[in-house]
Protein backbone atom coordinates (compact mmCIF):
# COMPACT_ATOMS: atom_id res chain seq x y z
CA UNK A 1 0.00 0.00 0.00
CA UNK A 2 1.08 3.20 -1.18
CA UNK A 3 0.64 6.74 0.67
CA UNK A 4 -0.50 9.68 -1.28
CA UNK A 5 1.45 12.79 -0.70
CA UNK A 6 -1.84 13.97 0.08
CA UNK A 7 -2.22 11.41 2.83
CA UNK A 8 1.63 12.68 3.59
CA UNK A 9 0.85 16.14 3.87
CA UNK A 10 -2.81 15.39 6.05
CA UNK A 11 -0.60 13.57 8.71
CA UNK A 12 1.97 15.87 9.44
CA UNK A 13 -0.87 18.26 9.51
CA UNK A 14 -2.70 16.47 12.02
CA UNK A 15 1.01 16.17 14.06
CA UNK A 16 1.60 19.60 13.61
CA UNK A 17 5.10 19.08 11.71
CA UNK A 18 6.39 21.18 8.97
CA UNK A 19 8.01 19.25 6.36
CA UNK A 20 10.03 20.23 3.44
CA UNK A 21 9.28 18.96 0.36
CA UNK A 22 12.05 16.49 0.29
CA UNK A 23 11.18 15.39 3.81
CA UNK A 24 7.55 14.45 2.64
CA UNK A 25 8.68 12.64 -0.33
CA UNK A 26 11.06 10.72 1.90
CA UNK A 27 8.64 9.62 4.52
CA UNK A 28 6.30 8.74 1.63
CA UNK A 29 8.70 5.82 0.59
CA UNK A 30 9.28 4.78 4.21
CA UNK A 31 6.32 5.02 5.99
CA UNK A 32 5.17 3.12 3.07
CA UNK A 33 7.59 0.29 3.00
CA UNK A 34 6.59 0.05 7.15
CA UNK A 35 3.00 -0.45 6.93
CA UNK A 36 3.48 -2.66 4.10
CA UNK A 37 5.66 -4.87 6.46
CA UNK A 38 2.77 -3.64 8.59
CA UNK A 39 0.09 -5.68 6.36
CA UNK A 40 1.80 -9.31 8.38
CA UNK A 41 -0.69 -8.56 10.94
CA UNK A 42 -3.31 -8.96 9.14
CA UNK A 43 -2.81 -12.47 8.42
CA UNK A 44 -4.18 -13.11 12.09
CA UNK A 45 -7.53 -13.44 13.41
CA UNK A 46 -7.41 -11.88 16.32
CA UNK A 47 -11.41 -11.01 16.49
CA UNK A 48 -11.76 -12.82 20.15
CA UNK A 49 -8.39 -11.53 21.19
CA UNK A 50 -8.62 -8.22 23.77
CA UNK A 51 -6.25 -5.66 23.16
CA UNK A 52 -3.54 -4.99 25.57
CA UNK A 53 -2.96 -1.46 26.39
CA UNK A 54 -1.00 -2.57 29.86
CA UNK A 55 1.14 -5.54 30.98
CA UNK A 56 0.33 -4.62 34.49
CA UNK A 57 -2.38 -5.94 36.50
CA UNK A 58 -3.21 -2.55 37.91
CA UNK A 59 -6.33 -0.52 37.80
CA UNK A 60 -7.31 3.22 38.71
CA UNK A 61 -4.17 3.80 41.26
CA UNK A 62 -5.43 6.42 43.59
CA UNK A 63 -3.64 8.43 46.54
CA UNK A 64 -5.01 10.28 49.25
CA UNK A 65 -5.93 13.79 48.15
CA UNK A 66 -3.44 15.81 50.46
CA UNK A 67 -1.99 19.23 49.32
CA UNK A 68 1.73 19.41 49.18
CA UNK A 69 4.26 22.08 48.39
CA UNK A 70 4.59 22.78 44.42
CA UNK A 71 7.57 23.88 42.49
CA UNK A 72 8.62 27.74 43.17
CA UNK A 73 7.02 29.69 39.56
CA UNK A 74 10.69 30.55 38.84
CA UNK A 75 11.72 27.01 38.77
CA UNK A 76 8.78 26.58 36.62
CA UNK A 77 9.10 29.04 34.11
CA UNK A 78 12.99 28.48 34.11
CA UNK A 79 13.22 26.49 31.03
CA UNK A 80 10.18 28.65 29.38
CA UNK A 81 11.60 30.23 25.55
CA UNK A 82 9.61 33.32 26.32
CA UNK A 83 8.54 34.68 29.80
CA UNK A 84 6.36 37.67 30.02
CA UNK A 85 4.63 38.98 33.48
CA UNK A 86 5.47 36.08 35.43
CA UNK A 87 4.12 34.09 32.74
CA UNK A 88 4.08 31.57 29.65
CA UNK A 89 4.10 33.62 26.86
CA UNK A 90 1.97 32.02 23.88
CA UNK A 91 1.12 33.23 20.87
CA UNK A 92 -2.71 34.73 20.43
CA UNK A 93 -4.95 31.71 20.56
CA UNK A 94 -7.74 34.06 18.35
CA UNK A 95 -6.94 36.78 15.78
CA UNK B 1 47.02 3.61 47.18
CA UNK B 2 49.98 1.27 45.11
CA UNK B 3 49.12 -1.78 43.78
CA UNK B 4 48.96 -2.58 40.12
CA UNK B 5 45.41 -2.50 38.79
CA UNK B 6 44.26 0.19 36.94
CA UNK B 7 41.58 1.79 38.67
CA UNK B 8 38.76 2.57 35.73
CA UNK B 9 39.43 -1.12 35.49
CA UNK B 10 37.48 -1.88 38.73
CA UNK B 11 34.38 -3.78 38.83
CA UNK B 12 31.81 -1.46 40.93
CA UNK B 13 31.71 -4.26 44.16
CA UNK B 14 35.31 -4.49 43.62
CA UNK B 15 35.93 -0.45 44.16
CA UNK B 16 33.25 -1.12 47.04
CA UNK B 17 35.21 -3.66 48.66
CA UNK B 18 38.83 -1.61 48.55
CA UNK B 19 36.60 1.11 49.71
CA UNK B 20 34.94 -0.30 52.40
CA UNK B 21 38.96 -1.76 53.66
CA UNK B 22 40.12 1.84 53.38
CA UNK B 23 42.50 1.06 50.24
CA UNK B 24 40.74 3.60 48.37
CA UNK B 25 38.83 7.11 48.07
CA UNK B 26 35.97 7.81 46.20
CA UNK B 27 37.93 10.80 45.16
CA UNK B 28 41.15 8.71 43.80
CA UNK B 29 38.69 6.60 41.97
CA UNK B 30 36.46 9.18 40.56
CA UNK B 31 39.54 11.21 39.70
CA UNK B 32 41.01 7.96 38.44
CA UNK B 33 37.99 7.35 35.32
CA UNK B 34 38.10 11.72 35.07
CA UNK B 35 41.31 10.62 33.82
CA UNK B 36 40.53 7.87 31.85
CA UNK B 37 37.47 10.40 29.94
CA UNK B 38 40.30 12.36 29.16
CA UNK B 39 42.55 9.48 27.91
CA UNK B 40 39.85 7.92 25.66
CA UNK B 41 36.63 10.34 25.20
CA UNK B 42 37.74 12.04 22.42
CA UNK B 43 37.83 8.80 20.48
CA UNK B 44 34.56 7.24 21.99
CA UNK B 45 32.36 10.53 22.66
CA UNK B 46 29.78 8.23 25.07
CA UNK B 47 28.94 11.95 27.03
CA UNK B 48 26.82 14.55 26.03
CA UNK B 49 27.55 16.58 29.28
CA UNK B 50 30.19 16.39 31.94
CA UNK B 51 30.51 17.15 35.05
CA UNK B 52 34.10 16.99 36.31
CA UNK B 53 33.82 19.35 38.88
CA UNK B 54 30.23 18.31 40.66
CA UNK B 55 31.47 14.34 40.45
CA UNK B 56 34.71 15.52 42.46
CA UNK B 57 32.93 17.27 45.17
CA UNK B 58 30.38 14.33 45.50
CA UNK B 59 33.04 12.22 45.43
CA UNK B 60 35.22 14.37 48.50
CA UNK B 61 31.46 14.41 50.15
CA UNK B 62 31.44 10.71 49.53
CA UNK B 63 34.44 10.03 51.56
CA UNK B 64 34.12 12.67 54.49
CA UNK B 65 30.77 10.25 54.62
CA UNK B 66 32.52 6.85 54.81
CA UNK B 67 34.96 8.75 57.33
CA UNK B 68 32.13 9.23 59.71
CA UNK B 69 30.98 5.59 59.88
CA UNK B 70 27.90 6.71 57.45
CA UNK B 71 28.37 3.64 55.06
CA UNK B 72 26.88 0.96 53.76
CA UNK B 73 23.55 0.30 55.22
CA UNK B 74 21.92 3.59 54.03
CA UNK B 75 24.65 4.28 51.09
CA UNK B 76 25.42 0.90 49.47
CA UNK B 77 27.00 2.81 46.24
CA UNK B 78 28.96 5.52 48.53
CA UNK B 79 31.57 6.62 46.11
CA UNK B 80 30.95 5.10 43.44
CA UNK B 81 31.10 6.96 39.71
CA UNK B 82 28.38 6.84 36.93
CA UNK B 83 26.85 7.64 34.37
CA UNK B 84 23.42 8.46 33.16
CA UNK B 85 22.05 8.37 30.24
CA UNK B 86 20.70 11.80 28.51
CA UNK B 87 16.67 11.19 28.51
CA UNK B 88 16.93 10.52 32.22
CA UNK B 89 16.57 13.70 34.40
CA UNK B 90 19.60 15.21 36.76
CA UNK B 91 18.81 17.87 38.26
CA UNK B 92 21.34 20.90 37.58
CA UNK B 93 22.61 19.11 34.58
CA UNK B 94 21.25 19.68 30.66
CA UNK B 95 18.67 16.99 29.62
CA UNK B 96 18.71 17.33 25.71
CA UNK B 97 17.63 13.85 25.27
CA UNK B 98 19.92 13.73 22.26
CA UNK B 99 17.34 16.27 20.60
CA UNK B 100 17.98 20.02 19.34
CA UNK B 101 13.93 20.62 20.69
CA UNK B 102 15.85 20.24 24.38
CA UNK B 103 19.32 21.56 24.01
CA UNK B 104 18.74 24.19 26.77
CA UNK B 105 16.58 22.23 28.86
CA UNK B 106 18.10 21.99 32.75
CA UNK B 107 15.31 19.98 34.80
CA UNK B 108 14.47 21.75 38.12
CA UNK B 109 14.19 17.92 40.07
CA UNK B 110 16.35 14.60 39.01
CA UNK B 111 14.25 10.87 38.15
CA UNK B 112 13.65 8.63 40.76
CA UNK B 113 16.13 6.21 39.73
CA UNK B 114 18.98 8.70 39.61
CA UNK B 115 17.95 10.31 43.17
CA UNK B 116 17.90 6.88 44.82
CA UNK B 117 21.43 6.62 43.07
CA UNK B 118 22.30 9.97 44.81
CA UNK B 119 20.71 8.93 47.97
CA UNK B 120 22.82 5.30 47.90
CA UNK B 121 26.02 7.46 47.23
CA UNK B 122 26.78 7.28 43.73
CA UNK B 123 28.83 10.28 42.10
CA UNK B 124 27.49 11.28 38.85
CA UNK B 125 30.17 12.07 36.27
CA UNK B 126 27.67 13.37 33.72
CA UNK B 127 25.00 12.64 31.11
CA UNK B 128 25.32 9.60 28.16
CA UNK B 129 24.73 10.07 24.45
CA UNK B 130 21.22 8.66 23.00
CA UNK B 131 19.65 8.55 19.83
CA UNK B 132 17.22 10.94 19.91
CA UNK B 133 14.50 10.61 22.25
CA UNK B 134 15.93 7.22 22.75
CA UNK B 135 14.50 6.28 18.97
CA UNK B 136 17.35 3.97 17.38
CA UNK B 137 19.70 1.28 17.77
CA UNK B 138 22.95 2.78 16.71
CA UNK B 139 23.58 6.51 18.63
CA UNK B 140 23.38 7.39 14.95
CA UNK B 141 20.09 9.17 15.38
CA UNK B 142 21.41 11.82 18.32
CA UNK B 143 21.22 15.49 16.99
CA UNK B 144 25.51 15.88 18.43
CA UNK B 145 27.12 13.23 17.14
CA UNK B 146 27.57 9.44 17.18
CA UNK B 147 29.10 7.61 20.01
CA UNK B 148 31.92 4.87 18.33
CA UNK B 149 31.86 1.81 19.80
CA UNK B 150 35.11 1.01 21.83
CA UNK B 151 35.69 -2.27 20.06
CA UNK B 152 36.42 -0.88 17.08
CA UNK B 153 35.67 3.03 16.73
CA UNK B 154 34.33 2.74 13.06
CA UNK B 155 31.72 0.79 14.21
CA UNK B 156 27.87 1.55 16.06
CA UNK B 157 27.93 0.96 20.09
CA UNK B 158 24.18 0.17 19.57
CA UNK B 159 21.19 2.25 20.97
CA UNK B 160 19.73 3.65 22.16
CA UNK B 161 21.72 3.82 25.32
CA UNK B 162 24.67 3.58 23.24
CA UNK B 163 26.88 6.39 25.05
CA UNK B 164 26.20 4.54 28.75
CA UNK B 165 27.15 0.71 27.27
CA UNK B 166 30.41 2.59 25.19
CA UNK B 167 31.35 4.18 28.80
CA UNK B 168 31.02 1.21 30.83
CA UNK B 169 32.93 -0.78 28.05
CA UNK B 170 35.59 1.84 27.57
CA UNK B 171 36.47 2.15 31.26
CA UNK B 172 34.70 6.27 31.27
CA UNK B 173 32.16 4.34 34.66
CA UNK B 174 32.41 2.29 36.46
CA UNK B 175 28.14 1.37 35.78
CA UNK B 176 25.49 3.55 34.26
CA UNK B 177 21.63 3.91 34.14
CA UNK B 178 19.97 3.09 30.61
CA UNK B 179 16.60 2.81 29.35
CA UNK B 180 15.01 0.26 27.16
CA UNK B 181 11.35 0.73 25.74
CA UNK B 182 12.55 -2.44 22.71
CA UNK B 183 16.24 -3.58 23.57
CA UNK B 184 17.61 0.10 24.04
CA UNK B 185 19.80 -1.11 27.24
CA UNK B 186 20.37 -4.94 26.00
CA UNK B 187 21.47 -4.64 22.46
CA UNK B 188 23.65 -1.47 22.73
CA UNK B 189 25.22 -4.09 25.98
CA UNK B 190 25.65 -6.73 23.86
CA UNK B 191 27.68 -4.75 21.14
CA UNK B 192 29.32 -3.39 23.09
CA UNK B 193 30.65 -6.47 25.26
CA UNK B 194 29.24 -5.37 28.70
CA UNK B 195 26.27 -6.35 30.98
CA UNK B 196 22.88 -4.58 30.27
CA UNK B 197 19.25 -5.59 31.97
CA UNK B 198 16.04 -4.57 31.38
CA UNK B 199 13.87 -4.75 34.55
CA UNK B 200 10.15 -6.01 34.62
CA UNK B 201 7.99 -3.60 33.32
CA UNK B 202 6.90 -1.38 36.66
CA UNK B 203 10.11 -2.97 38.63
CA UNK B 204 11.73 0.57 38.17
CA UNK B 205 9.90 4.28 38.41
CA UNK B 206 9.81 5.75 35.45
CA UNK B 207 9.30 9.31 37.08
CA UNK B 208 11.56 12.00 35.47
CA UNK B 209 12.47 9.88 32.74
CA UNK B 210 11.60 11.92 29.64
CA UNK B 211 8.79 9.40 28.09
CA UNK B 212 8.79 7.75 24.59
CA UNK B 213 6.78 5.11 25.01
CA UNK B 214 4.68 4.85 28.63
CA UNK B 215 3.55 1.19 28.15
CA UNK B 216 7.19 -0.18 27.29
CA UNK B 217 9.82 2.37 28.83
CA UNK B 218 12.15 1.06 31.56
CA UNK B 219 15.18 2.18 33.17
CA UNK B 220 17.99 -0.50 33.56
CA UNK B 221 21.72 -0.59 34.86
CA UNK B 222 24.34 -1.28 32.59
CA UNK B 223 27.60 -2.93 33.97
CA UNK B 224 30.55 -4.99 33.75
CA UNK B 225 29.58 -7.73 35.50
CA UNK B 226 26.18 -9.27 36.19
CA UNK B 227 27.00 -8.35 39.88
CA UNK B 228 27.68 -4.73 39.81
CA UNK B 229 24.06 -5.15 37.55
CA UNK B 230 22.45 -6.81 40.58
CA UNK B 231 23.84 -3.99 42.78
CA UNK B 232 22.93 -1.16 41.19
CA UNK B 233 19.23 -3.07 40.55
CA UNK B 234 18.36 -3.18 43.89
CA UNK B 235 18.77 0.19 44.25
CA UNK B 236 16.92 1.30 41.66
CA UNK B 237 14.05 -0.64 41.97
CA UNK B 238 10.57 -0.60 44.13
CA UNK B 239 7.66 1.24 44.42
CA UNK B 240 7.42 5.13 43.70
CA UNK B 241 4.13 7.11 44.11
CA UNK B 242 4.88 9.53 41.49
CA UNK B 243 4.88 6.35 38.97
CA UNK B 244 1.52 4.75 39.00
CA UNK B 245 3.03 2.24 36.86
CA UNK B 246 5.60 0.99 38.95
CA UNK B 247 4.41 -1.99 41.44
CA UNK B 248 3.88 -2.03 44.88
CA UNK B 249 5.84 -5.12 45.62
CA UNK B 250 9.12 -5.95 47.51
CA UNK B 251 12.37 -5.24 46.11
CA UNK B 252 15.16 -7.90 46.98
CA UNK B 253 18.66 -7.95 47.48
CA UNK B 254 19.66 -8.88 44.03
CA UNK B 255 23.39 -9.10 44.55
CA UNK B 256 22.73 -11.46 47.53
CA UNK B 257 20.33 -13.95 45.18
CA UNK B 258 23.54 -14.73 43.30
CA UNK B 259 24.60 -18.03 44.12
CA UNK B 260 28.00 -20.28 43.34
CA UNK B 261 25.44 -23.30 43.36
CA UNK B 262 25.31 -24.18 39.77
CA UNK B 263 22.42 -24.12 37.61
CA UNK B 264 21.06 -27.59 39.19
CA UNK B 265 16.76 -27.04 39.07
CA UNK B 266 16.94 -24.38 36.18
CA UNK B 267 15.13 -25.01 33.32
CA UNK B 268 16.28 -23.13 30.30
CA UNK B 269 14.06 -22.57 27.16
CA UNK B 270 15.77 -22.18 23.46
CA UNK B 271 12.78 -20.38 21.43
CA UNK B 272 13.40 -22.00 17.93
CA UNK B 273 12.40 -18.68 16.21
CA UNK B 274 15.38 -17.24 17.93
CA UNK B 275 17.88 -19.11 15.79
CA UNK B 276 16.81 -18.31 12.39
CA UNK B 277 18.99 -19.03 9.06
CA UNK B 278 19.43 -14.89 8.27
CA UNK B 279 21.62 -14.05 11.64
CA UNK B 280 25.36 -13.98 11.81
CA UNK B 281 26.86 -17.76 12.09
CA UNK B 282 28.94 -16.71 14.81
CA UNK B 283 26.52 -15.54 16.80
CA UNK B 284 24.37 -18.03 16.97
CA UNK B 285 26.93 -20.49 17.40
CA UNK B 286 28.04 -18.41 20.25
CA UNK B 287 25.08 -18.48 22.00
CA UNK B 288 24.43 -22.24 21.40
CA UNK B 289 27.99 -22.64 23.19
CA UNK B 290 27.25 -20.37 26.12
CA UNK B 291 23.80 -22.79 26.39
CA UNK B 292 26.10 -25.66 26.70
CA UNK B 293 28.26 -24.25 29.21
CA UNK B 294 24.84 -24.04 31.19
CA UNK B 295 23.81 -27.49 30.62
CA UNK B 296 27.24 -28.10 32.22
CA UNK B 297 26.34 -26.24 34.60
CA UNK B 298 23.47 -28.48 35.52
CA UNK B 299 20.77 -26.63 33.51
CA UNK B 300 17.89 -29.01 31.97
CA UNK B 301 18.19 -27.11 28.39
CA UNK B 302 14.93 -27.80 26.15
CA UNK B 303 13.21 -26.10 23.02
CA UNK B 304 10.38 -23.89 23.47
CA UNK B 305 8.35 -22.26 21.06
CA UNK B 306 7.03 -18.04 20.82
CA UNK B 307 4.85 -18.72 17.71
CA UNK B 308 4.26 -15.06 17.50
CA UNK B 309 7.83 -13.88 16.79
CA UNK B 310 7.43 -12.84 13.65
CA UNK B 311 5.07 -10.22 14.45
CA UNK B 312 6.68 -8.52 17.11
CA UNK B 313 8.74 -6.42 14.93
CA UNK B 314 5.45 -4.92 13.37
CA UNK B 315 3.59 -4.58 16.45
CA UNK B 316 6.29 -2.62 17.77
CA UNK B 317 6.35 -0.55 15.21
CA UNK B 318 2.65 0.63 15.47
CA UNK B 319 2.32 0.39 19.14
CA UNK B 320 5.75 2.29 20.54
CA UNK B 321 5.37 5.42 17.71
CA UNK B 322 1.75 5.90 18.60
CA UNK B 323 2.60 6.24 21.99
CA UNK B 324 5.33 8.42 21.20
CA UNK B 325 3.27 10.41 18.66
CA UNK B 326 1.37 11.34 22.08
CA UNK B 327 4.11 11.45 24.08
CA UNK B 328 6.25 14.02 21.89
CA UNK B 329 2.74 16.38 21.38
CA UNK B 330 4.07 18.39 24.55
CA UNK B 331 6.78 19.66 22.70
CA UNK B 332 5.32 22.69 21.56
CA UNK B 333 7.33 25.46 22.35
CA UNK B 334 5.65 26.81 25.11
CA UNK B 335 6.69 25.78 28.71
CA UNK B 336 10.31 24.72 27.70
CA UNK B 337 12.64 23.80 24.38
CA UNK B 338 12.78 25.35 21.58
CA UNK B 339 10.90 27.75 19.98
CA UNK B 340 10.47 29.09 16.42
CA UNK B 341 8.17 31.90 16.34
CA UNK B 342 6.61 31.95 13.31
CA UNK B 343 4.77 35.73 11.78
CA UNK B 344 1.39 33.29 10.49
CA UNK B 345 0.40 32.61 14.30
CA UNK B 346 0.36 30.22 16.40
CA UNK B 347 -0.77 26.92 14.78
CA UNK B 348 2.65 27.62 12.29
CA UNK B 349 4.75 28.14 15.51
CA UNK B 350 3.65 25.16 16.26
CA UNK B 351 5.25 23.42 13.15
CA UNK B 352 7.82 25.52 12.85
CA UNK B 353 9.40 24.55 16.14
CA UNK B 354 8.68 20.66 15.76
CA UNK B 355 9.52 20.71 12.08
CA UNK B 356 12.96 22.50 13.19
CA UNK B 357 13.43 20.74 16.55
CA UNK B 358 12.71 16.75 15.62
CA UNK B 359 15.51 15.05 13.63
CA UNK B 360 14.76 12.40 10.91
CA UNK B 361 13.82 9.55 13.07
CA UNK B 362 11.94 11.28 15.36
CA UNK B 363 9.43 12.27 12.89
CA UNK B 364 9.48 9.47 11.01
CA UNK B 365 8.02 8.01 14.78
CA UNK B 366 5.35 10.79 15.32
CA UNK B 367 4.30 10.54 11.47
CA UNK B 368 3.60 6.64 11.57
CA UNK B 369 2.48 6.81 15.14
CA UNK B 370 -0.45 9.72 14.04
CA UNK B 371 -1.32 7.63 11.39
CA UNK B 372 -1.82 4.64 13.34
CA UNK B 373 -4.25 6.66 15.58
CA UNK B 374 -5.82 8.45 13.54
CA UNK B 375 -9.73 7.94 12.31
CA UNK B 376 -9.86 5.26 9.97
CA UNK B 377 -6.96 3.82 11.02
CA UNK B 378 -6.78 3.14 14.58
CA UNK B 379 -8.72 -0.23 14.05
CA UNK B 380 -6.44 -1.69 11.45
CA UNK B 381 -3.09 -0.62 12.89
CA UNK B 382 -3.25 0.25 16.35
CA UNK B 383 -5.89 -1.85 17.76
CA UNK B 384 -4.68 -4.75 15.89
CA UNK B 385 -1.30 -4.27 17.41
CA UNK B 386 -2.61 -3.91 20.78
CA UNK B 387 -4.48 -7.51 20.45
CA UNK B 388 -1.19 -9.30 18.74
CA UNK B 389 0.52 -8.15 21.76
CA UNK B 390 -1.98 -9.72 23.29
CA UNK B 391 -1.02 -12.95 21.76
CA UNK B 392 2.85 -12.28 22.17
CA UNK B 393 2.60 -11.85 25.47
CA UNK B 394 0.27 -14.97 25.67
CA UNK B 395 3.53 -17.29 24.11
CA UNK B 396 5.45 -16.30 27.06
CA UNK B 397 3.08 -16.88 29.67
CA UNK B 398 3.02 -20.30 28.04
CA UNK B 399 6.83 -20.57 27.39
CA UNK B 400 7.41 -19.88 31.22
CA UNK B 401 5.04 -22.58 32.88
CA UNK B 402 7.78 -25.08 31.02
CA UNK B 403 10.88 -23.10 32.08
CA UNK B 404 12.28 -21.09 34.21
CA UNK B 405 14.26 -18.55 31.73
CA UNK B 406 14.32 -18.15 28.37
CA UNK B 407 18.34 -17.99 26.19
CA UNK B 408 18.73 -16.41 23.13
CA UNK B 409 21.22 -14.23 21.21
CA UNK B 410 20.58 -10.12 22.29
CA UNK B 411 20.93 -9.06 18.84
CA UNK B 412 20.95 -10.96 15.39
CA UNK B 413 24.65 -9.35 14.35
CA UNK B 414 27.52 -7.50 15.77
CA UNK B 415 28.44 -3.77 16.12
CA UNK B 416 27.70 -2.97 12.19
CA UNK B 417 29.58 0.27 10.76
CA UNK B 418 28.47 3.68 11.28
CA UNK B 419 26.62 4.54 8.64
CA UNK B 420 25.52 0.90 7.18
CA UNK B 421 22.05 1.00 7.78
CA UNK B 422 21.41 4.70 8.34
CA UNK B 423 19.46 5.63 5.29
CA UNK B 424 17.10 2.59 6.27
CA UNK B 425 14.73 2.78 9.01
CA UNK B 426 13.67 -1.46 8.30
CA UNK B 427 17.11 -2.47 8.10
CA UNK B 428 17.80 -0.73 11.25
CA UNK B 429 14.66 -1.93 13.15
CA UNK B 430 15.45 -5.38 12.54
CA UNK B 431 18.45 -4.90 14.98
CA UNK B 432 16.18 -4.84 17.67
CA UNK B 433 14.19 -8.56 16.42
CA UNK B 434 15.49 -10.38 19.41
CA UNK B 435 14.50 -7.46 22.35
CA UNK B 436 11.10 -6.53 21.29
CA UNK B 437 8.96 -9.07 22.60
CA UNK B 438 10.29 -8.75 25.87
CA UNK B 439 9.05 -5.00 26.50
CA UNK B 440 6.16 -5.94 24.76
CA UNK B 441 5.52 -8.81 26.83
CA UNK B 442 6.72 -6.48 30.21
CA UNK B 443 9.00 -9.10 31.31
CA UNK B 444 12.55 -8.91 32.17
CA UNK B 445 16.19 -9.53 30.01
CA UNK B 446 19.65 -9.51 30.41
CA UNK B 447 22.46 -9.24 27.97
CA UNK B 448 25.65 -10.38 28.81
CA UNK B 449 29.03 -11.31 27.12
CA UNK B 450 29.45 -14.78 25.22
CA UNK B 451 31.93 -14.77 22.97
CA UNK B 452 33.51 -12.32 19.86
CA UNK B 453 33.40 -12.60 16.21
CA UNK B 454 36.10 -12.94 13.97
CA UNK B 455 36.72 -9.44 14.07
CA UNK B 456 36.96 -9.04 17.60
CA UNK B 457 33.37 -7.68 18.20
CA UNK B 458 31.43 -8.79 20.91
CA UNK B 459 28.67 -10.58 21.19
CA UNK B 460 25.56 -10.91 23.42
CA UNK B 461 24.05 -13.80 25.07
CA UNK B 462 20.43 -13.18 26.20
CA UNK B 463 18.64 -14.08 29.33
CA UNK B 464 14.88 -13.41 29.91
CA UNK B 465 12.62 -14.67 33.02
CA UNK B 466 9.26 -13.95 33.46
CA UNK B 467 7.51 -10.60 35.01
CA UNK B 468 9.37 -10.00 38.11
CA UNK B 469 11.53 -12.78 37.75
CA UNK B 470 15.26 -10.65 38.04
CA UNK B 471 16.23 -13.13 40.67
CA UNK B 472 16.61 -15.96 38.66
CA UNK B 473 17.70 -14.11 35.26
CA UNK B 474 20.09 -12.98 36.92
CA UNK B 475 21.25 -15.95 39.35
CA UNK B 476 21.40 -17.70 35.80
CA UNK B 477 23.59 -15.06 34.15
CA UNK B 478 26.00 -14.40 36.99
CA UNK B 479 26.96 -18.58 37.13
CA UNK B 480 27.23 -18.56 32.93
CA UNK B 481 29.44 -15.56 33.90
CA UNK B 482 31.39 -16.95 36.59
CA UNK B 483 32.29 -20.36 34.52
CA UNK B 484 33.73 -18.25 31.26
CA UNK B 485 35.96 -15.00 30.88
CA UNK B 486 34.11 -12.98 28.22
CA UNK B 487 33.48 -10.28 30.74
CA UNK B 488 37.30 -10.20 31.89
CA UNK B 489 38.41 -8.79 27.87
CA UNK B 490 38.49 -5.07 27.68
CA UNK B 491 39.10 -3.00 24.38
CA UNK B 492 42.18 -1.60 23.71
CA UNK B 493 41.28 1.85 22.38
CA UNK B 494 43.62 3.80 20.29
CA UNK B 495 45.39 6.70 21.84
CA UNK B 496 43.80 9.97 20.14
CA UNK B 497 47.06 10.56 18.42
CA UNK B 498 47.04 6.89 16.89
CA UNK B 499 43.81 7.71 14.87
CA UNK B 500 45.10 8.61 11.54
CA UNK B 501 46.60 5.76 11.17
CA UNK B 502 43.47 2.93 11.85
CA UNK B 503 42.71 1.73 8.70
CA UNK B 504 39.45 2.05 7.65
CA UNK B 505 36.87 -0.49 8.28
Amino acid sequence: MKLTLAEVEHIAELARLSLADEEKARYQEQLSAILDYAERLQTLDTSSIPPTATVLPLRNVMRPDEPRDSMSREDVLANAPQVEADSFRVRAVMD
Amino acid sequence: MTQAVTLHELTLHESLDLMRRGELTSAELTQAVLDRIVQVENQVQAYLTLAPEWAMDQARQADERRAHGDADGRTPLLGVPLAIKDVLCVEGLPCTCGSLILEEFVPPYSATAVERLRAAGCVILGKTNTDEFAMGSSTENSAYFTTHNPWNLARVPGGSSGGSAAAVASGMALGALGTDTGGSVRQPASLCGVVGLKPSYGRVSRYGLVAFASSLDQVGPLARTVRDAALLLSVIAGHDPRDSTSMPLPVPDYASALSSDGLSGIRIGMPREYFTPGMQMEVSDAVRAAIEVMRGLGAQVREVSLPHTDYSLPVYYLVAPAEASANLARYDGVRYGLRVDAPEGMWETYRQTRGAGFGREVKRRIMLGTYALSAGYYDAYYLKAQQVRTLIKADFDAAFREVDVIACPTAPTTAFKIGEKADDPLQMYLSDVFTLSCNLAGICGISLPCGFDGEGLPIGLQIMGPAFGEETILRVAHAYEQATEWHTYKPKIPADSELAQVPAD
